[in-house]
């Protein structure tokens, strides 16, 4: 658990990294030879698909630790990774939208196998909140849901490599095993916009998780008033 | 402004106000916690003052 002075040294340091991200990306990236400046979009979209996948990873390690070591708050610490996993999730769906209509002429593209990978990725954790709300609050909820979150982490390297085995020729590939396929300053840029947006992912993590459990206290508090 | 430009734009305002709905959400979790305190903190007053006359019952 994050002690609670360090939330605001976070949340500043995610701001700053943020402006910084937006300053380098705006003056320091230079401008994509074959895609013009449509290319930016790129310093945003894949470190926020990226973020989402830390986000899944981070509530299936949790979700092990519950089931592994029955770890007291992991289970909540799961579902809050997770949701914030689809709010990032949705992020690149949209992001990818706008950019493959500047790029492809078209807002979706079937017959990519990883736009439609992450899509089901998507809608596989959208699915887990289903699960967990049908079922009451309890020890039963909280090992299903690990259970499905642990399944769900599956996907990732499935949607992370699918472009690679596959022949996709429609989205691109920058991260080769030769190494990233951008020039210094664009990497630099990438690597910016990246940790901000984990800086941001950290932040709006512990807030909500400092919320959720904020609201259990109160719960515990209103039962024992109540007594 | 070209095409270029008015779709990157949109892109970054895509997460700038996917975030911005975040906070709201979580700003509006925050005044019903801040309600919820309030409400038992007028409980918990309210116990205060009937415990005496309890204990003065039981006394007399």
């Amino acid at each position: 658990m994050l002690p609670a002075n360090c939330l605001p040294a976070l949340a500043a340091l995610a701001l700053g990294l943020m402006v910084a991200a937006i300053a380098v990306v705006a003056y320091v990236a230079p401008v994509d030879a074959d895609q013009g400046f449509s290319q930016k979009i790129f310093y945003f979209h894949v470190p926020v698909a990226l973020t989402a996948y830390a986000m899944f990873g981070w509530g299936a390690w949790k979700a092990l630790r519950h089931l592994w070591k029955r770890e007291r708050g992991a289970d909540l610490e799961s579902y809050v990774a997770i949701h914030l996993g689809v709010i990032f999730g949705a992020m690149t769906l949209l992001t990818g939208s706008i950019w493959a209509k500047i790029s492809w002429g078209r807002w979706w593209v079937w017959s990519s196998d990883q736009l439609v990978l992450f899509l089901v990725l998507f809608l596989f954790y959208a699915a887990y909140f289903m699960l967990r709300f049908s079922v009451e609050p309890g020890p039963r909820r909280a090992n299903l849901s690990a259970v499905y979150a642990l399944f769900g982490v599956a996907l990732i390297p499935v949607s992370f490599l699918a472009i690679r085995i596959s022949k996709d020729i429609i989205h691109p590939v920058l991260f080769k095993s030769s190494g990233p396929d951008m020039s210094g300053t664009m990497f630099f840029a990438f690597c910016v916009s990246w940790a901000a947006m984990l800086a941001l992912a950290a932040t709006l993590y512990h807030v909500e998780l400092a919320g959720k459990r904020l609201d259990e206290r109160l719960k515990e508090l209103r039962e024992v008033l109540a007594s | 402004m070209t095409a270029a430009e008015k779709y990157v734009a949109a892109a970054y305002l895509v997460v700038f106000v996917v975030v911005l709905a975040y906070v709201l959400i979580i700003a509006t979790k925050l005044a019903r916690l801040e309600r919820e305190v309030a409400e038992l903190a007028d409980l918990a007053r309210e116990r205060r003052v009937r415990e005496p006359e309890h204990k003065a019952v039981a006394l007399g």
